[in-house]
């Protein structure tokens, strides 16, 4: 049995990076310490995707990794609207080759900020954001506002880690000398926790924002006597707490961006962030979903200037949001084929857009057999990320951090799964031009 | 007709820890669940862990009804995952994102069963 330390854990965007692991017969047995409930679960691992397939009448029928990658490569090759797709739950090595695949064969890369943090995206290259690392809000911040997120449900370590729990340089009481502030519809695990719980009514938000601003900005006269659900005099304590703050920090998540007003709820949280600036130091972050989601969009952002949703048919990269995000090019039954790597849209798309996959070529690349699975034609199983191989991946607070490998696999890792059918599609576009 | 109310989707913890794990049963009784107000529950005539039909313009399914006591009268929460997805509108208002939260739907009783992850996924195929 080997002990290992420093373990980083490829689940969520905590990235938690203290984690210890018991390893014997190239198994990880035990999760010792460090992990959340969802974390462990993921190290521990479950039923894989046992070989290579191709779907033939209806039926996926095992084959060699070289014929799934050339048959993917096939697939993409003859493809004139591919989409490429997932890419957060993976390492940033991966998805770099995914962006050169993306410009070889003039597709689509998006990733799952489309269905997660995508308007927090279009609300931060509108206004900005005034962010900070969780290393700050560790060590600094004395008021946590979560704003629809459930991190007792989501991000199970972020509180004990990195807010409301954590003790740290001028924190070091921990959560006696803080306070939070949690706003939802529902009366979640994390909101049973709060100084003050705000329940709004659903899709009120924009609302609660702007009367929180107003009130920030010494126009408290303006705000109604109830807004989205909440008493003015609950909207004057929470405003009385943020001024109070020595160091605030607002963390929202998909109750801001998956309802109605989108982005312009995020644009307005933001600002809420700056009309605090005139009182106190105040910052706020995205609770961003998957462990790398951060990571694709840097690497995206760097390779084509756009950080997901990025149309490379033109031989350029083209950024829209609503005609180039995945779930657009789905409905309007635009792709002929389609790749997911790390993702699973069987279970997390509209159904409206799986009607669409289910009738075009699709590649799947993930170490489980899930929704995906079901009417994938390639299915190509690799090694899991920060278990059976490394590589770099981007905390929420856009921190890299390096997963390391626990276990030996003969799996092969998406990077080389990537490389492989960039190579066959490059072979095959060459034979073509001959 | 079923009583009107407007659905949200999100995680919940055994729903993170099955991720990897979606065509098991822990996954299935977790995430095929409709979590409902004790007063919502008991207008419907609902017990807990008897079925519901939620019905959207985009869809329908059957869930397993779930007392949660947070959840404000006239909300239903369901997990998020295929069968939540069953009931989302593909139209992102030209954001890109599609509303997972604040969706009109209708709930009622219902004796019909559940269907499982597999055979949710070959009503796409058809």
């Amino acid at each position: 049995m080997v002990e290992i330390t420093d373990v980083v854990c490829s689940l969520c965007g905590c990235v938690c990076d203290d984690i210890v692991v018991e390893v014997e017969d190239n198994k990880v047995t035990k999760v010792k310490k460090g992990a959340c409930s969802v974390g462990k679960s993921k190290l521990m691992g479950h039923g894989r995707i046992e070989s290579p397939a191709i779907r033939d009448n209806g039926t996926l029928k095992n084959c060699s990794y070289d014929d799934a990658i050339k048959k993917a490569a096939e697939i993409l090759a003859a493809a004139r609207r591919p989409l490429l797709y997932g890419w957060s739950s993976t390492v940033c090595e991966a998805d770099k080759v995914g962006v050169e695949l993306a410009e070889e064969i003039g597709a689509v890369i998006d990733n799952t900020a489309s269905v997660c943090h995508g308007p927090s995206v279009l609300a931060i290259q509108d206004v900005g954001l005034p962010s900070c690392t969780l290393g700050q809000v560790k060590n600094r911040a004395d008021l946590v506002i979560y704003w629809g997120a459930n991190p007792a449900a989501a991000h199970a370590n972020h509180m004990k880690r990195y807010s409301y729990i954590s003790k740290g340089y001028w924190t070091e009481e921990g959560k006696k000398n803080k306070k939070l502030v949690v706003v939802d519809v529902r009366r979640t695990a994390t909101a049973k926790m709060a100084d003050v719980f705000l329940q709004i009514e659903q899709g009120k938000d924009y609302l609660v924002f702007s009367a929180l601003r107003a009130m920030l900005l010494g126009y408290e006269d303006v705000v109604p006597e109830e807004v989205g659900g909440i008493s003015k005099k609950d909207l004057l304590e929470t405003v009385r707490m943020m001024k109070e703050a020595k160091f605030g920090m607002i963390f929202f998540g998909m109750g801001a961006t998956h309802t109605r007003g989108r982005h312009n709820n995020v644009v307005n949280a933001i600002q809420t962030t700056r009309a605090a600036h005139t009182h106190t130091k105040f910052s706020i972050m995205p609770m961003r979903g998957h462990y790398n989601v951060a990571g694709i969009n840097q690497v995206c952002t760097w390779e084509t200037g756009f950080p997901f949703a990025v149309d490379l048919s033109r031989g350029y990269a083209w950024y829209n949001p609503g005609e180039t995000s995945s779930t657009d090019l789905l409905v309007r039954r635009e792709c002929d084929a389609a790749l997911f790597i790390a993702t699973d849209p069987g279970a997390h798309f509209p159904g409206e857009s799986i009607r669409h996959l289910s009738k075009i070529p699709v590649i799947q690349i993930d170490p489980f057999p899930n929704p995906t699975t079901e009417f994938a034609d390639v299915v190509i199983p690799c090694a899991i990320s920060g278990v059976e191989a490394e590589g770099n991946v981007y905390r929420m607070d856009n921190i890299p951090i390096r997963l390391r490998k626990l276990v030996d696999t003969e799996y092969m890792a998406d990077e080389e799964i990537m490389k492989g059918i960039l190579e066959e599609v490059r072979a095959i576009k060459e034979k073509e031009g001959e | 007709m079923g009583t009107k109310v407007n659905l949200i989707s999100g995680r919940t913890i055994v729903q993170g820890q099955n991720l990897d794990n979606k065509l098991s049963e822990e996954y299935f009784n977790e995430v095929a669940t409709c979590e409902l107000n004790k007063a919502d529950m008991e207008r419907l005539g609902v017990a807990a862990d008897g079925h519901v039909k939620v019905k959207t313009s985009f869809g329908e399914v059957v869930v397993k009804a779930k007392e949660k006591g947070g959840t404000p009268e006239g909300i239903i929460f369901i997990p998020m995952g295929p069968w939540a997805n069953a009931l989302v509108s593909g139209n992102t208002h030209g954001a890109g994102m599609p509303q997972y939260k604040g969706i009109d739907a209708e709930i009622e009783k219902t004796e019909e069963e559940m269907l499982h992850v597999k055979d949710l996924m070959k009503t796409y195929m058809k």
